[in-house]
């Protein structure tokens, strides 16, 4: 059972991780579409699988959020990638198995997965 | 929307852009079959002019566009399984919404994920507002507050931290599973 007493030691493990992210300048930002649109066409179990890929591979610089609609719900679940110093990258109709790949070729190794991203689907 | 937890988790939303701190829900299913949910906030509430049109798909408060589907989408649902969606707002109070269905309807929608969609707002809403999430069913009753989870975390510490949201999954799943799950 999960108890609220080992919250105390995620805290002092967690602070740590904190204090080391506002010195990392590769802090990276996944960012989802969660409006009513992204919901609907799955967005919940693209951001789910996100989490999950960041703790197995325990990428302590990569947050997670979310944002509106914006505009294009054809092409839901959109999500962009930002790193830091280069141009945003946006995916589009992203599915749960397409997460991996995004984090290892993307999210690591620094190169977009060019046949899921918004350039490749107009 | 595929099933209640996927509106849920849509709507909530509309309690986090009015500035609720606590949003409030409440899903429970009785002996006869019906399910009511509820999502309290106490954001800023809505004028009676906009409670009075908000079921209108062509009613949004937001600036792009013209339309907003999550109300009337949740209400066609709710109608579709022989129940409704009722809205209470007092500006500077909040706003409660109350869903009904009868779960024995053969358009009801099913529950869902709801430790995900839980999850899922406390990881894109890592810092405000809380949550309170109480369930209850014929297999009993089960109860998840973010506020004990931060006073016993400190509150200076996004839920949305690895470890955190890899603690909260599970004890999202452990406490909201055996009561709701698979309904």
């Amino acid at each position: 059972m999960k108890s609220l007493a080992d919250l105390q030691a995620i805290r002092a493990k967690t602070l740590e991780n904190i204090n080391m992210r506002k010195e990392d300048e590769n802090a990276a930002r996944v960012v989802i579409g969660m409006a009513t649109c992204g919901i609907a066409a799955g967005a919940r179990p693209v951001m789910l699988k996100f989490l999950e890929e960041i703790k197995k591979r325990d990428l302590q610089h990569v947050t997670v959020s979310q944002t509106g609609c914006i505009g294009m719900c054809r092409l839901e679940p959109m999500l962009d990638v930002i790193l830091p110093g280069k141009e945003k990258v946006t995916y589009v109709k992203v599915k749960p198995d397409m997460v991996e790949r995004i984090v290892t070729e993307h999210l690591i190794g620094g190169t977009p997965v060019a046949e899921y991203t918004i350039g490749a689907a107009e | 929307m595929r099933d209640l937890s996927l509106h849920l988790l849509d709507l909530a939303q509309n309690s986090i852009t009015a500035g609720a701190s606590l949003v409030t829900i409440r899903i429970s299913i009785d002996e006869k079959g019906w399910l009511t949910m509820v999502l309290a906030d106490d954001g800023k509430g809505m004028s009676p002019e906009l409670l009075a049109r908000v079921t209108s798909p062509f009613a949004t408060t937001r600036t792009t566009r013209k339309v907003g589907l999550g109300i009337p989408m949740m209400m066609e649902n709710a109608e579709k399984a022989g129940g409704s969606l009722k809205l209470e707002s007092e500006v500077g109070k909040g706003t409660t919404m109350t869903v009904t269905m009868d779960t024995g309807n053969i358009d009801c929608l099913p529950l869902g994920d709801l430790s995900g969609t839980l999850l899922s707002l406390m990881m894109t809403n890592p810092l405000k507002p809380d949550f309170l999430f109480e369930g209850k069913t014929p297999k009993g009753e089960c109860t998840f507050d973010t506020r004990e989870v931060r006073s016993a975390l400190g509150s200076d510490i996004p839920l949305n931290e690895p470890e955190v949201a890899a603690w909260l999954q599970e004890a999202l799943n452990e406490e909201i599973n055996p009561i709701l799950g698979g309904m």
